[in-house]
């Protein structure tokens, strides 16, 4: 367990390692000189003058060697300093805040809902491999994965929003500026999870306890219940880990198609304007997200299958 | 996006005899869309940035072929220089993944210790980020160019090359017919050519689709939120993009793009499903 927790832990550090390395090389390559900017900020930019970015640039250090400078950019990360917005001029911390709960709504809806499509999609069409309705779903699930999610959100756009004038194409605040995303992400999760229970329920209606609870004259039900789908969760619940990076990725991409106020739309429009403290900061959050998922994950499959925790 | 994997490593060993109908399927897709990519840019002599305003999104069939976009350049010209760049630049991008990817593998299963942790703790910094992701931090170096795009993507497709050769020559090692040649004073080159590249071979074919596609969903991604290659490039993400506000006037302007990332991308899933379907 404790072993578990360390491995995730060190992911962490290893995301803001990642990170804070890269946001601390393009402020040192983008142009301008930082020294000016701090100065301009403090005392305004008309007095502005090269004594007063002399002064800062002494003051702060900025003048000491780069590793120096970069341990120093790692110790006020890890005190959650994350510096203010070069666009708004808001601290960064602030901004995350109020754009966290959208981001994690949209993520979280759209887990639910591909497993209540997913799921129930994938348990018939394991019950009845081979079947038409298999065939179906397999056909599907392929079309689906071809699919870029930017694509699939503007087909669901046009159809649901101009053409059905159902659903808004854009926004935020109740289930319906929230229907769309979340289903783009939805369907392109389903498409894969559908198919891994599937599998999974074939190979559990495969094996010989299963078929000796049937033999023993269980109902199909209490078979199911009993000995299917705890059996059946094991793989599908390894997979929603490797569903997270699509997830995270997903949420930057569908937050900026549906211009939905998430991290992941801040993130990219952080990236168009080099504001590089939002970068870090919406990059860093979305990477700690993407950990959180995996320990979840990885805490689920210990709750499902007790043999783990016994064998490490 | 990153496609999903399969655990390659342990289906390794299954190899399978004939190809199945999906990779005969995928490969002919494939085939016929490398087609479009090369000769087209050669046939269609029509310059896909030449503007023509006042054949400003012309219908299918009259004087151009595929129509033409809201600027009245040629789509079907659009459409080919767009493939071929999706597809030349996954290939620039699968290559530079795998062939460090492969080597760094067996270097790190064949030396172990130190080399081995060390190259594994590269991929596990690379990993600990979703592809993506690293590809948008090059990107904010410099927005709309090539290298970053190119470095990233590369970056962080190497890994899944180095983590099969890793584990297949790893488990081939301590096997005794590796440990005879050794003893027979077989050479480190020949027996990782004649003994342990015959075993990673088979998988190259899934590995390097996968690369690909995941490329190519990548490319046409970050241009269509606008932080990947730019306008005027003919490239088929922003192509959707930049015709959606026209898509009452044209819709088929606005689906055909989609309909070659859909295909390009469809033929390399249906390629990289070796011997499993799912």
């Amino acid at each position: 367990m404790t072993r578990l927790l360390l491995g995730r832990l060190v992911q962490a550090a290893l995301v803001a390692l990642v990170v804070g390395g890269l946001c601390f090389a393009l402020v040192r390559v983008l142009p301008g000189d930082v020294a000016f900017r701090i100065a301009a900020d403090r005392y305004g930019p008309d007095a502005l003058t090269a004594q007063a970015a002399e002064a800062v640039r002494q003051e702060l250090g900025l003048d000491r060697p780069w590793p120096e400078l970069l341990l120093r950019w790692f110790g006020e990360l890890a005190q959650g300093h994350l510096g203010n917005s070069l666009v708004s001029g808001e601290p960064v911390s602030e901004e995350l805040a109020s754009q966290l709960g959208p981001s994690l709504w949209l993520a979280a809806s759209a887990l639910v809902l591909s497993l209540l499509i997913g799921l129930p999609l994938g348990l018939v069409s394991g019950l009845r491999a081979g079947s038409g309705l298999d065939r179906l779903s397999l056909i599907g699930a392929v079309a689906l994965r071809a699919l870029p999610p930017f694509v699939l959100g503007l087909v669901l756009m046009l159809v649901f929003s101009i053409r059905l004038e159902w659903l808004p194409p854009a926004g935020y605040g109740t289930w319906r500026e929230m229907a769309l995303p979340s289903l783009t992400l939805a369907l392109g999760l389903a498409a894969v999870s559908s198919r891994v229970v599937r599998d999974a329920v074939a190979e559990v209606g495969a094996t010989t306890y299963y078929r000796f609870a049937r033999l023993k004259g269980l109902p199909e039900r209490a078979v199911l219940v009993r000995h299917g789908l705890r059996n059946a969760a094991i793989p599908v619940v390894t997979y929603l880990g490797l569903q997270a990076v699509y997830l995270i990725e997903g949420v930057v991409v569908v937050e900026s198609l549906f211009a939905y106020p998430g991290i992941g739309h801040a993130l990219v429009h952080a990236v168009i304007a080099r504001d590089v403290p939002m970068v870090q900061g919406a990059a860093l959050v979305m990477g700690l997200m993407f950990v959180l998922l995996n320990l979840g994950v990885d805490l689920l499959c210990r709750l499902l299958d007790p043999r783990l925790g016994a064998t490490r | 996006m990153m496609l999903q994997m399969q655990d390659l490593a342990g289906t390794a060993l299954a190899r399978p005899t004939a190809w199945p109908i999906s990779r005969r399927i995928g490969l002919g897709l494939l085939t016929l869309l490398a087609a479009f990519a090369v000769l087209g840019p050669v046939l269609v002599t029509a310059d896909p940035a030449r503007q023509d305003l006042s054949a400003s999104l012309a219908p299918i069939g009259g004087d151009f072929l595929l129509g033409a976009d809201h600027y009245g350049r040629s789509l079907l010209a659009r459409l080919a220089y767009g493939a071929r760049l999706s597809f030349g630049m996954a290939l620039l991008t699968m290559l530079s993944a795998a062939v460090p990817g492969l080597l760094l593998g067996v270097l790190a299963a064949w030396h172990g210790g130190v080399t081995e942790r060390a190259l594994v703790a590269l991929s596990d910094i690379v990993l600990a980020l979703p592809g993506l992701l690293l590809v948008l931090l090059l990107l904010a170096f410099a927005p709309g160019h090539f290298l970053p795009l190119y470095l990233g993507l590369s970056l962080s497709l190497w890994v899944e090359f180095f983590r099969v050769a890793r584990t297949i020559t790893a488990r081939l090692l301590v096997e005794p017919r590796i440990e005879a040649s050794r003893l027979l004073g077989f050479g480190t080159f020949y027996i990782l050519r004649h003994q342990v590249l015959p075993e990673i071979a088979p998988l190259l074919l899934t590995l390097a689709s996968f690369a690909m596609g995941t490329a190519i969903l990548a490319i046409s991604t970050l241009s269509a939120i606008s932080v990947g290659l730019q306008p005027p490039t003919p490239e088929l993400g922003s192509m959707i993009v930049e015709l959606l506000p026209y898509y009452a006037e044209a819709p088929l302007a606005v689906l055909m793009p989609g309909i070659l990332i859909f295909l390009l991308v469809l033929g390399l899933q249906l390629t990289a499903r070796g011997g499993t379907v799912r």
